[in-house]
C-alpha cells in the first residue's frame, strides 16, 4: 500500500512537472492549425506547444469558463470576443512584449470587436458559405437558397453546420433582414424559412472537410478555406458559392487566457504568428487568409488567386462581420435553433 | 429423448438468429481492421494493402502521447479502484447482515445506474470549482473520476468470487492459530486472486474505454486516446484512426485470451 | 442473545463499514456527491452567456415543460423538449425489445451448445464488447453509409437499386445502439437459460405442447429475471447515451443526452441543462424501482 501511495504522488508530481518550462497550451479549433508552424516555433524557441481542439465557440467558452482549464491561448470568433472580455477570461496584452504587433495590417488594427488590438491577434479570417459538388448541382451556387429552398438535386445530400449564429443570420439576411434583428415579423420569416428547410437536409454536423471529400455529402454550409481544401486535395468539382444576399465574414484571434500557466511562452507565440512568413504558414495550412502585412508574399501560388479566398468583386459587399447578438434578439435566435435542434 | 425425432432444446430459427448476430456483431469490426491495411486515402475505396497508416499514427506525438496518458489513467485507475472495492467487498460479505450493508451496495454501484452523460456534467461543475480553488490541475481528477466510476465494475466480480469462497480453510487456519492478518494473506487473498484479477482487468479497460466523463472532465492538453480520437472522428473517419484502433483491438484481445485462457485452466 | 454475541454483531458491522469507507469517500467525491451540485444548479438562474448567476429560480424546471414563445409572446408547452424526451424514450425501448428479440435466440444457443464450447462462445460475444465505444460506433457507421458495406452489397445482389439512406436517421441510431449494447442482454439471459432445466421441456413435449406453447409457458417464465435485468441494463445507458446519437444521429436526431450537453454549451442554459440531468436521473430511478420490485415478487412466488 505504501509503495502504491508513493507510487501515485510521483506520478502526480510527474504529470504537474508538465507545466514548468518550455511549454505552451493552445486551445484552437480543430483542423486548423499548421502542424509545421508548431515544429518551426520549437525549433526556434525550445517551446513545446500542445494543441487541444475545440469545435464551436460555445464549448471553449464553456470548458474555460468551468475553470482550471489548463489552457494559455484560445482562439475565439470576433463576435465571440467581447464576451471573453467581459467575463474577464481573457486578460489585456502588453503590446511591449509583441514588437511585430506593428504587423497587423491596417484594417484589421481598429475592429470593432477589440479597438487597437489590445486583447486579440488576428489568426485567420474568411466567410461562411455554401460548397456544392458541381457535378450533382449545376444552378446557381451564389445564395443561401441552395440551403434554405434546397434545389431537388441536393434533397438529402446537403449538410448545415450546427453553428447558432452564422445560420440564422444567413437565413435573416436570406428574408430580407439584417443580423441580429429584433423585428419579430423578420426574425419569424427566419424561423419559417428555416424550419421548413430542415427535412432537406441530411444533417447538422461539423467534418465538411473530409465528408464533402469523399461523397457523403454533395453540398454543406462550410467555411471558404475548408472548401478550398476540398477543392485542391481531393474533389475539384467542390465550389464555392457566396450568397448574394448577405453571407456572415469572420474572424479569428487569438487570446491570452486570464489564468494562463504560460505567459512567456505565450508572448512568444504570439509574437512567432506576426512574423509575415509564419502567418503565411497558418494560412498555408487551414486555407484561410491571415491578417498580417506582407505573408502574401509567402503564400502558397495557388492561394493567391482562389476564388475561395479572394472575394470576387460583385460578392464583395454581401459580406457583414457579425455583431455580438444580445438580449432580445438573443433570445429569437436561441429560440429557432432550439426549434430547429429538436 | 432421440424417439422424439428431434432435439428438445433446439427450437427452429433459433441458431439461425444466433449465427447471424454475430456475423453482424463482427461485420463492422473486421471493416474496420481491413480497411486500416487501405493504401488509399479513402476509407470506403480499396486502394491495395498497405501499412502506411500504422506508420502515419506511430509518428504522430499526438497520438503517442494520448495512449501513454490512456494507460496511466487507466492503470491507475484500475490498482486504486480494485484495492478499494476488494476491502468494501470483504466488508459486505460473509458477515452477518447490519445496519446499512444495503444502503453501502447501493451506493458503490450507484455509478452504474447513473446515465454517464449526468456524471460528466456534475464533474464537471464540481472539479471546475476545486479546480480554481486549488489552482491544481494535473490528471489526478481524470483518475479520481475514473477510479470512481470503475468501483462497481471491480467490485461485482470479486464479491461473487468470495460469496462463492469455502469458509472452511479459513476457519481451520484461525483454528490452527493464525493471525487474523496471516489467515487473510495465506488463505484468503490467494483464494481470491482469481476475482481480483477479473475485477482489475475489467476497470482497466472500463477506463480505457472511457469518452463522455473524461471528455469533459480533462483539462488543456489532456487528451485520451478516445477523447483524442472523438475529436478526429468528428471531422471523418480517418484511415490512421482506423489503424490506432486495430491496434488497440490487437492488444485487447491479447490481453483478453491470455486471461481466458488462464482461468479457464483454473477452472 | 448474549452481550458476546451482542459485541460480535456491533464489531462485525464496524469492520464492516470500515472495509467499505475508503470506496464510499472516493464514489462520495468524484461520483455520487457532485451530483447533488446539479439539483443546486437546476434551481439558479442561467447567465445568458453560460454559467450560473446565484439566485434562486425555477426557470430550469419550468423550462423543461413550458417554453416561452418569444414569437407569439405566451407560454406554450416544450414541444422540442418532449419531442427529444419521447424520442430518446421509444429509441431506448425498441432498442430493449430489438436487443431482446436477436439476443434471446442467442443467449439460448450459446447455453445449448456442449458445456466446453459455451465459454468459448461467450468470449467471442464479448470480444466486441471490449473495442472502444466509438470504434464500434463509427464502424457501423461505415457499414450503413451511402457507399458502406451493406449498401454495395445489397446494390450487387440486385435486392436494391438505390442506396437505402440509413445514416442519420433514427433507424442509424436504433441500429448503432442495438449493435452496442447486445451483450449486455444476451449475458444475464445466458446465465438464467444456462441453469433452465431442460427436463421441464421433456415434460412439456409429453404432455403434447406444442413448441410455440413451450416457449411462452415454460420457458419465459423461468427466464423472466433474466429478462428483466438484460432490459435494464439496456434500457438505462440508451436513456442517456450520447456517443452514438451523436455520431450517428448527424446532429438532427437528438437524444436527451445530447440535450443536456447542448444546453451546457451552445445554448448557454445551464439550469435547464441541469433540470434535465436530475429528470434523468429520476426517470431512471423508477425505473430501477419498478425492477426491483418486480424482481422481489418474482422471488417471493418463486420460493413460495
Amino acid at each position: 500500500m505504501k509503495r502504491l501511495l508513493s507510487a501515485t504522488a510521483l506520478l502526480l508530481a510527474s504529470t504537474g512537472l508538465a507545466s514548468a518550462e518550455g511549454v505552451l497550451q493552445l486551445y484552437n479549433w480543430g483542423n486548423y492549425t499548421s502542424p509545421e508552424l508548431l515544429a518551426k516555433f520549437e525549433k526556434e524557441t525550445g517551446i513545446k506547444v500542445t494543441v487541444t481542439d475545440y469545435d464551436s465557440n460555445d464549448v471553449a467558452l464553456a470548458k474555460v469558463e468551468a475553470g482550471g482549464s489548463g489552457f494559455d491561448l484560445v482562439v475565439p470568433s470576433a463576435n465571440y470576443v467581447p464576451i471573453w472580455i467581459e467575463k474577464g477570461l481573457i486578460q489585456e496584452l502588453d503590446l511591449s512584449k509583441l514588437p511585430n504587433h506593428r504587423n497587423i495590417a491596417p484594417e484589421w488594427q481598429n475592429v470593432d470587436w477589440d479597438p487597437g488590438r489590445k486583447f486579440t491577434i488576428p489568426w485567420q479570417w474568411g466567410s461562411t458559405g455554401i460548397a456544392v459538388n458541381t457535378k450533382v448541382y449545376s444552378g446557381d451556387i451564389n445564395t443561401s437558397a441552395v440551403f434554405l429552398d434546397v434545389p431537388p438535386e441536393l434533397v438529402g445530400k446537403i449538410n448545415v453546420v450546427p453553428e447558432m449564429n452564422d445560420i440564422v443570420a444567413l437565413a435573416t439576411m436570406y428574408v430580407g433582414g439584417k443580423p441580429c434583428s429584433e423585428d419579430p415579423e423578420v426574425m419569424k420569416k427566419a424561423r419559417d424559412v428555416l424550419l421548413a428547410a430542415k427535412p432537406n437536409w441530411i444533417s447538422m454536423d461539423y467534418g465538411a472537410t473530409e465528408r464533402l471529400s469523399n461523397g457523403d455529402w454533395a453540398a454543406s454550409v462550410n467555411w471558404n478555406g475548408s472548401t478550398m481544401r476540398v477543392r485542391i486535395n481531393t474533389n475539384g468539382d467542390v465550389q464555392y458559392g457566396y450568397p448574394r444576399e448577405g453571407y456572415p465574414l469572420f474572424m479569428d484571434s487569438v487570446a491570452l487566457l486570464s489564468d494562463a500557466k504560460n505567459v512567456e511562452e505565450a508572448y512568444k507565440f504570439l509574437d512567432f504568428i506576426m512574423v509575415p512568413e509564419n502567418a503565411a504558414m497558418i494560412s498555408a495550412f487551414a486555407r484561410y487568409a491571415n491578417g498580417i502585412s506582407g505573408s502574401e508574399e509567402f503564400m502558397p501560388e495557388d492561394m493567391k488567386t482562389a476564388p475561395e479566398v479572394v472575394i470576387p468583386e460583385e460578392f464583395k459587399a454581401a459580406g457583414t462581420f457579425l455583431p455580438t447578438c444580445t438580449g432580445k434578439s438573443l433570445e429569437y435566435i436561441t429560440a429557432i435553433w432550439t426549434e430547429l435542434q429538436k | 429423448m432421440a424417439e422424439r425425432g428431434f432435439e428438445i432444446s433446439r427450437l427452429p430459427g433459433f441458431a439461425t438468429v444466433a449465427i447471424a448476430a454475430f456475423v453482424i456483431l463482427y461485420l463492422p469490426i473486421v471493416t474496420l481492421v481491413i480497411y486500416s491495411f487501405n493504401a488509399s486515402n479513402s476509407v470506403a475505396v480499396w486502394g491495395g494493402f498497405s501499412l502506411h497508416w500504422y506508420g502515419d499514427a506511430w509518428a504522430n506525438q499526438a497520438v503517442k502521447d494520448a495512449t501513454v496518458r490512456s494507460l496511466i489513467i487507466g492503470v491507475s485507475a484500475s490498482v486504486l479502484s480494485t484495492t478499494l472495492a476488494t476491502l468494501a467487498a470483504l466488508g459486505t460479505t460473509r458477515r452477518r447482515a447490519y445496519r446499512g450493508q444495503t444502503l453501502i451496495y447501493v451506493m458503490i454501484n450507484q455509478p452504474l445506474m447513473v446515465p454517464e452523460v449526468v456524471t460528466a456534467v456534475a464533474l464537471m461543475i464540481f472539479f471546475g470549482i476545486i479546480k480554481v480553488a486549488t489552482g491544481y490541475q494535473g490528471l489526478g481528477y481524470l483518475i479520481a473520476a475514473h477510479t470512481a466510476f470503475c468501483i462497481p465494475f471491480a467490485y461485482l466480480p470479486i464479491r461473487a468470487r468470495l460469496e462463492s469462497m469455502d469458509l472452511a480453510l479459513e476457519t481451520a487456519a484461525a483454528d490452527l492459530y493464525a493471525t487474523p492478518w496471516a489467515t487473510f494473506r495465506r488463505v484468503t487473498l490467494p483464494l481470491l486472486a482469481p476475482g481480483i484479477m477479473a475485477g482489475a482487468m475489467l476497470s482497466f479497460v472500463i477506463s480505457l474505454d472511457d469518452v463522455v466523463i473524461t471528455e469533459f472532465v480533462k483539462s488543456g492538453g489532456q487528451d485520451t486516446l478516445p477523447t483524442y480520437m472523438l475529436g478526429q472522428l468528428r471531422r471523418a473517419f480517418t484511415p490512421e484512426v482506423n489503424a490506432i484502433s486495430t491496434m488497440l483491438l490487437g492488444v485487447t484481445v491479447v490481453l483478453l485470451t491470455a486471461f481466458f485462457l488462464l482461468t479457464r485452466k483454473k477452472d | 442473545m448474549s452481550p458476546a454475541e451482542e459485541n460480535a454483531i456491533r464489531s462485525s458491522a464496524r469492520n464492516g463499514w470500515l472495509l467499505s469507507l475508503p470506496a464510499l469517500v472516493v464514489l462520495a467525491l468524484a461520483a455520487s456527491g457532485p451530483l447533488l451540485i446539479v439539483v443546486y444548479y437546476s434551481f439558479l438562474t442561467a447567465n445568458d452567456t453560460g454559467g450560473v448567476i446565484r439566485q434562486f429560480s425555477t426557470e430550469g424546471w419550468r423550462a423543461i415543460f413550458l417554453s416561452y414563445d418569444i414569437f407569439e409572446d405566451r407560454y406554450t408547452l416544450a414541444d422540442a423538449h418532449l419531442t427529444i424526451f419521447w424520442r430518446s424514450v421509444w429509441l431506448s425501448l425498441a432498442t430493449t425489445a430489438l436487443t431482446f428479440v436477436i439476443g434471446f435466440p442467442t443467449a439460448w444457443f450459446i447455453a445449448t451448445r456442449p458445456a466446453r464450447q459455451r465459454a468459448m462462445w461467450l468470449f467471442l460475444i464479448t470480444i466486441p464488447f471490449w473495442t472502444n465505444l466509438l470504434i464500434r460506433t463509427f464502424a457501423i457507421n461505415e457499414v450503413i453509409r451511402n457507399e458502406g458495406i451493406l449498401n454495395t452489397t445489397l446494390i450487387w445482389l440486385g435486392v436494391i437499386t438505390e442506396p437505402l439512406r440509413i445514416v442519420y436517421t433514427e433507424t442509424a441510431v436504433l441500429i448503432g445502439m442495438t449493435y452496442v449494447y447486445l451483450p449486455l442482454m444476451v449475458l444475464p439471459l445466458y446465465a438464467t437459460i444456462e441453469r433452465f432445466d431442460m427436463r421441464l421441456l421433456e415434460a412439456a413435449y409429453d404432455l403434447y405442447a406444442s413448441r410455440w406453447t413451450t416457449l411462452r409457458r415454460v420457458i419465459l417464465p423461468i427466464v423472466k429475471p433474466g429478462i428483466i435485468a438484460g432490459s435494464i441494463l439496456v434500457f438505462v445507458p440508451s436513456l442517456g447515451a450520447y456517443v452514438t446519437p451523436r455520431i450517428l444521429g448527424g446532429g438532427k436526431k437528438m437524444m436527451i443526452g445530447n440535450f443536456i450537453e447542448l444546453q451546457f454549451l451552445q445554448g448557454r442554459n445551464w439550469p435547464l441543462g441541469a433540470a434535465l440531468s436530475v429528470l434523468l436521473l429520476v426517470i431512471v430511478t423508477a425505473a430501477l424501482l419498478v425492477y426491483v420490485k418486480v424482481a422481489n415478487r418474482d422471488r417471493s412466488q418463486g420460493h413460495g
